[in-house]
């Protein structure tokens, strides 16, 4: 019969938005509290950087010590200053960003330009109860993700990637460099390289609240065994500034995916929770 | 396609430099950085880092202590290197025996020392690192009197509450005039709970020998738990007060009133 035989025949999938809720409300609470706060204490650590622009392996390093690191300026021959990056044996020539670089329209000596550090000015004092404020506030956010997340599961389920999961890296690495992204039920799914960013994130977070404590004195008194497993209060000082080199590289390749994936679905699933699916191809 | 995204990714990659770097000027960090009611909120977390420590610390725990191999060779000295003026440098070649330390304020039995009284005082030696604020670390060995024993003699009234320590280097560059207290003048201040504890002293050597002028001859104090602005060199008197408020700046030392947190435990 004509009916049953139409009902039979495979219809074309109607072209409909699938709407879900993706992020819950303390993800994205805690997801734009952390982004404040980190790029408060980036910016102010630059600066607090800047008042001794050089790092060194082990418990001490000052002025007598080699440094395995620095930023430094020299005078050059025509009275001008220039920016020098010391790595190692390496000599670098960075005038006009690192060592050296324009404030009010004149080269100036500086490690780090104005232009990145929080407060704008070289102010060690004011940097430092920027840091502060709000590393409490990172911390104290950090924590209530960690137990609300663990609770219900969320790191467990979403974020520890799967025996399957690791054994898919390389095709995750291929699909990343070909700017293939998931679609429809698969792009609500973390994917490896998703899994392992995230995680790596939380331990740099962690990595950083510890060496930042290390570097404490009176923190060091509390938890001495804390310093030495950083190898020194200098060597915890310098691990404290890798690991926000990894931070910052982890938010520019996290800002480049949210913006390839659909900046503006990525984003409001950040503020309201809801999500588009990708369609199919 | 490809092409698109591809540019997309730079794009983007542009936007999310701009939005980590210019941090001050695009977001007017700055402006906030100059309103009082913001610093305010900010000044905050000195008191969570104050109580946390002083849970975590308690009252006794030592800051770490070094072998002698682990001294700095050259030991950096900072902030003032000579105090000079004429009754400084006087001080300087008499060899310092005319130096006296002075301990009143709220104390039952004001006292005068010389240095050479002091030095026949019970002593401690501990290998510390110093810590400045600025970022660098230096370890040395200090030798002194634990500034417990001295409170004990000198008796210290139930209303004090801080030890305040007045220096006889001026950083403005001017030799402090007549005694009085100038705002240039060095001072600091610490809570008592911080002044009895067994590794905080006045030294008077350091890595085995009498403390140079650059380090703070004849006396310095050595608080351990607490970053390097607080271990004030030259030191000419103890003061015990409730609060300190009325002192200088007001702020309970030199650095603090030029912003940096009083407590200086990280």
């Amino acid at each position: 019969m004509a009916v049953e035989a139409e009902d039979a025949m495979p219809m074309p999938a109607p072209v409909r938005r699938v709407v879900v809720y993706r992020h819950t409300f303390i993800v994205r609470l805690t997801h734009w509290i952390n982004a404040v706060c980190i790029f408060v204490l980036v910016g102010s650590g630059l600066n607090i950087f800047n008042a001794h622009p050089q790092l060194y392996w082990g418990q001490k390093g000052d002025e007598f010590d080699t440094p395995f690191l620095a930023l430094q300026s020299i005078d050059k021959a025509d009275a001008s200053v220039g920016g020098q990056t010391i790595v190692g044996p390496l000599h670098l020539n960075t005038t006009g960003f690192l060592g050296a670089s324009k404030q009010g329209g004149e080269l100036t000596a500086r490690a780090w330009p104005d232009w990145l550090t929080i407060p704008g000015p070289t102010d060690l004092a004011d940097a430092r109860h920027w840091h502060f404020f709000f590393a409490w506030i990172l911390v104290a956010n950090g924590v209530a993700y960690l137990v609300w997340s663990l609770g219900i599961r969320h790191i467990q389920r979403d974020i520890w990637p799967t025996l399957a999961d690791l054994k898919a890296i390389p095709r995750s690495i291929l699909d990343h460099l070909r700017l293939k992204h998931p679609s429809g039920e698969a792009a609500l799914r973390y994917n490896v390289l998703q899994r392992l960013a995230y995680l790596g994130l939380l331990l740099m977070v962690c990595g950083m609240v510890l060496t930042g404590l290390s570097m404490s004195p009176g923190f060091g008194a509390f938890a001495p065994w804390l310093v030495q497993v950083f190898g020194g209060r200098q060597s915890a000082r310098a691990i404290h500034f890798f690991c926000a080199g990894a931070i910052v590289m982890f938010i520019v390749v996290h800002l480049v995916e949210v913006v390839l994936a659909g900046p503006f679905n990525e984003i409001r699933s950040m503020i309201t929770g809801r999500y588009t699916l990708p369609k199919e191809h | 396609m490809a092409l698109l995204t591809r540019r997309k990714a730079l794009l983007s990659l542009t936007g999310g430099g701009l939005l980590l770097a210019g941090c001050s000027k695009i977001t007017g960090g700055d402006q906030l950085n100059d309103s009082a009611g913001f610093q305010r909120v900010l000044a905050a977390a000195e008191g969570w880092t104050l109580s946390t420590q002083r849970f975590l610390l308690g009252g006794g725990a030592m800051a770490q202590e070094f072998k002698v191999s682990d001294i700095s060779k050259n030991f950096k000295a900072n902030g003032t290197l000579n105090p000079g003026g004429d009754e400084y440098d006087r001080h300087v070649d008499e060899g310092f025996v005319n130096w006296r330390l002075t301990i009143d304020g709220l104390v039952a039995k004001p006292m005068s020392l010389s240095v050479a009284e002091l030095r026949r005082l019970p002593s401690r030696t501990q290998i510390t690192r110093h810590d400045c604020v600025e970022g660098w670390s230096a370890i040395g060995q200090w030798t002194g009197v634990p500034l417990a024993l001295l409170l004990r003699a000198a008796a210290v009234l139930p209303q004090a509450r801080y030890a305040v320590f007045h220096c006889a280097d001026n950083l403005d560059g001017e030799p402090s005039k007549g005694g009085q207290q100038s705002p240039g003048q060095y001072y600091e201040s610490l809570a008592l709970v911080d002044c009895r504890h067994p590794q905080t002293m006045l030294a008077y050597d350091m890595n085995g020998k009498a403390l140079d002028v650059a380090h703070g001859a004849p006396l310095r104090l050595r608080v351990e738990r607490q970053l390097g602005y607080k271990q004030a060199k030259y030191v000419q008197r103890i003061e015990l007060v409730s609060d300190f408020h009325r002192i200088s700046g007001g702020k309970g030392g030199y650095w603090e009133d030029r912003g940096y947190e009083w407590y200086a435990g990280i």
